[in-house]
């Protein structure tokens, strides 16, 4: 199928009328990149900084499966805009994604994911996309765009069973990636992963209840030292019995320790 | 045929002095040739329903399929030109992702998500159709192009597209060889306020009555459905609902052909 949104595929053959052009008899055929854009002689501004943005992301493999977690809150600059909004999103019941970075950008990936699983539907052989696949899907579509020097500025933990065995992966707006048992994003990596590190016990992988925890923790030290964090959180849980996104869920708050910081009151 | 030597023939984009675009003719004279396709629209879901001709027993079992998914809960069936009618699926499934890049703003993939309304979607792709109904360097497609859709709040809705472009919207359509004959059979049932389980019977029924075992051999039904049963999606050849359309049909058969022998 042509027209995929990912910015990478080119049509098939043109100069027949095509989707969303042809009944559009006012304005013709003008793209929008004319006089705008890197097409310009004058030289073109990039996009060179996000703009909404969403913090740390924690995702955990454990027995049986992965747990992928983000707070509520997608920012803009220092503001705390959005402060309900799922950051990690069931794909579909082999595949959770987490997404940190700006939100718009990731948001039109969303797009394209939704698009490719149309597609898998409409191909009929009952093949949806695996984790793995996403996973390698996204470093291509992210480094292309940085070979474009116009980024999607994400960072992306994809998570997920495939053949039986859990899968946790990262991406970043580079399109760098790496695969792991414990990953974290941007503040996480400094303040959750030693937490979780420190946890695990050699021969064996954590359970679902102590993955469980160690976000609970995780969530709860960033939402202290992270100044871009939220005190809310949703995790994405995915086994072989399928996959799901859990209802808000609250980082334990104790404030008393407050009134003896100097400076405080 | 009238049209024969007169020259008036070679162009879609030439009338006859009587009327006429011959091109368009032709188009719906490779359409009479296909395996015939029906659709049903019942009180809460709509069947397609092919009786697909298997020309060699060497094609594999799902070779040369004539039921297509467009989207989550879209569906098309083909009669005419294979690739003709493929396509059309894919320009259809284009239109559909067309509208939802730009219309659904749910973007989470199972709750909210917002699918072309079929009315838009019949309306886009026969605007397509026609299109090509208008130039001398193009010819007019050889297929019409059953669609079928159901959502909670439009209900089951059918629409039948021909070669020149018109569509209107149908209870019941028919297409291909045995069109007549399967519009006399739907015009005998209580359509509309039917159950999904009687439209598939139907339907099974009415492929197995109109089949030509002495012209065609062999045949494969082939059968999707949409509706409230299939929580509003599309799917192809369910085994459920293709067995009892089987089944029904077989029995059809049986007694038809023993009242024969009477």
């Amino acid at each position: 199928m042509q027209g995929y949104n990912d910015g990478m595929s080119r049509p098939f053959w043109s100069n027949g009328p095509s989707p969303g052009q042809f009944y559009n008899f006012t304005g013709g055929d003008r793209s929008a990149s004319q006089g705008f854009g890197p097409q310009n002689n004058f030289g073109a501004q990039r996009s060179s900084q996000p703009i909404t943005t969403g913090t740390s992301v924690v995702g955990i493999k454990f027995d049986g499966g992965v747990m992928i977690a983000a707070d509520a809150l997608v920012s803009y600059g220092s503001v705390a805009r959005f402060q309900d909004v799922k950051r990690v999103f069931k794909v579909n019941d082999q595949a959770i994604l987490g997404t940190g970075g700006d939100f718009a950008d990731f948001q039109s990936i969303q797009r394209s994911i939704n698009d490719k699983m149309i597609d898998d539907i409409c191909h009929d052989d009952t093949i949806s996309l695996k984790p793995k696949s996403l996973y390698n899907w996204l470093t291509r579509i992210l480094n292309n765009r940085r070979n474009k020097f116009e980024p999607l500025w994400l960072d992306m933990v994809v998570g997920g069973i495939e053949n039986g065995e859990p899968f946790l992966g990262h991406v970043d707006l580079r399109g760098r990636s790496y695969e792991d048992d414990i990953i974290a994003t941007g503040f996480g990596k400094h303040l959750a992963l030693p937490i979780i590190r420190e946890q695990i016990v050699e021969g064996r992988p954590f359970t679902q209840e102590e993955a469980t925890n160690l976000i609970k923790k995780s969530m709860e030290v960033l939402f202290y030292r992270d100044c871009r964090a939220l005190s809310r959180y949703y995790v994405a849980v995915c086994t072989a019995a399928g996959a799901n996104v859990s209802e808000v869920q609250k980082v334990n708050q104790n404030w008393e320790v407050a009134t003896v910081v100097r400076g405080y009151s | 045929m009238s049209s024969i030597g007169t020259g008036y023939d070679l162009s879609a984009s030439q009338f006859s002095p009587d009327g006429r675009v011959f091109q368009i003719d032709y188009a719906s004279k490779a359409v009479e040739k296909s395996g015939t396709v029906i659709a049903l629209r019942g009180k809460d879901g709509v069947v397609l329903a092919v009786e697909k001709i298997v020309t060699s027993k060497l094609y594999e079992d799902d070779a040369a399929t004539r039921v297509f998914t467009v989207d989550k809960n879209i569906g098309i069936a083909i009669a005419g030109l294979h690739a003709d009618g493929r396509y059309i699926v894919d320009i259809a499934r284009q239109e559909a992702q067309n509208y939802r890049s730009q219309w659904n703003a749910n973007l989470d993939f199972e709750k909210g998500d917002r699918t072309i309304p079929l009315k838009i979607l019949v309306e886009r792709v026969s605007a397509y159709i026609h299109a090509y109904t208008l130039y001398s360097a193009v010819r007019p497609f050889g297929v019409t192009v059953i669609i079928a859709s159901w959502n909670q709040e439009d209900g089951p809705q059918l629409y039948k597209i021909e070669p020149s472009g018109t569509y209107f919207g149908y209870l019941a359509c028919a297409s291909g060889k045995a069109k007549q004959q399967a519009k006399t059979e739907m015009e005998k049932l209580k359509l509309g306020d039917m159950t999904t389980e009687e439209i598939v019977k139907n339907a099974g029924k009415i492929i197995y009555q109109v089949h030509d075992e002495l012209k065609d051999k062999d045949f494969r039904l082939e059968l999707s459905i949409v509706g409230k049963e299939t929580n509003g999606l599309y799917q192809m050849n369910p085994e459920k609902w293709l067995n009892m359309a089987s089944e029904a049909g077989q029995a059809a058969k049986m007694d038809d052909d023993s009242d024969n022998d009477i």
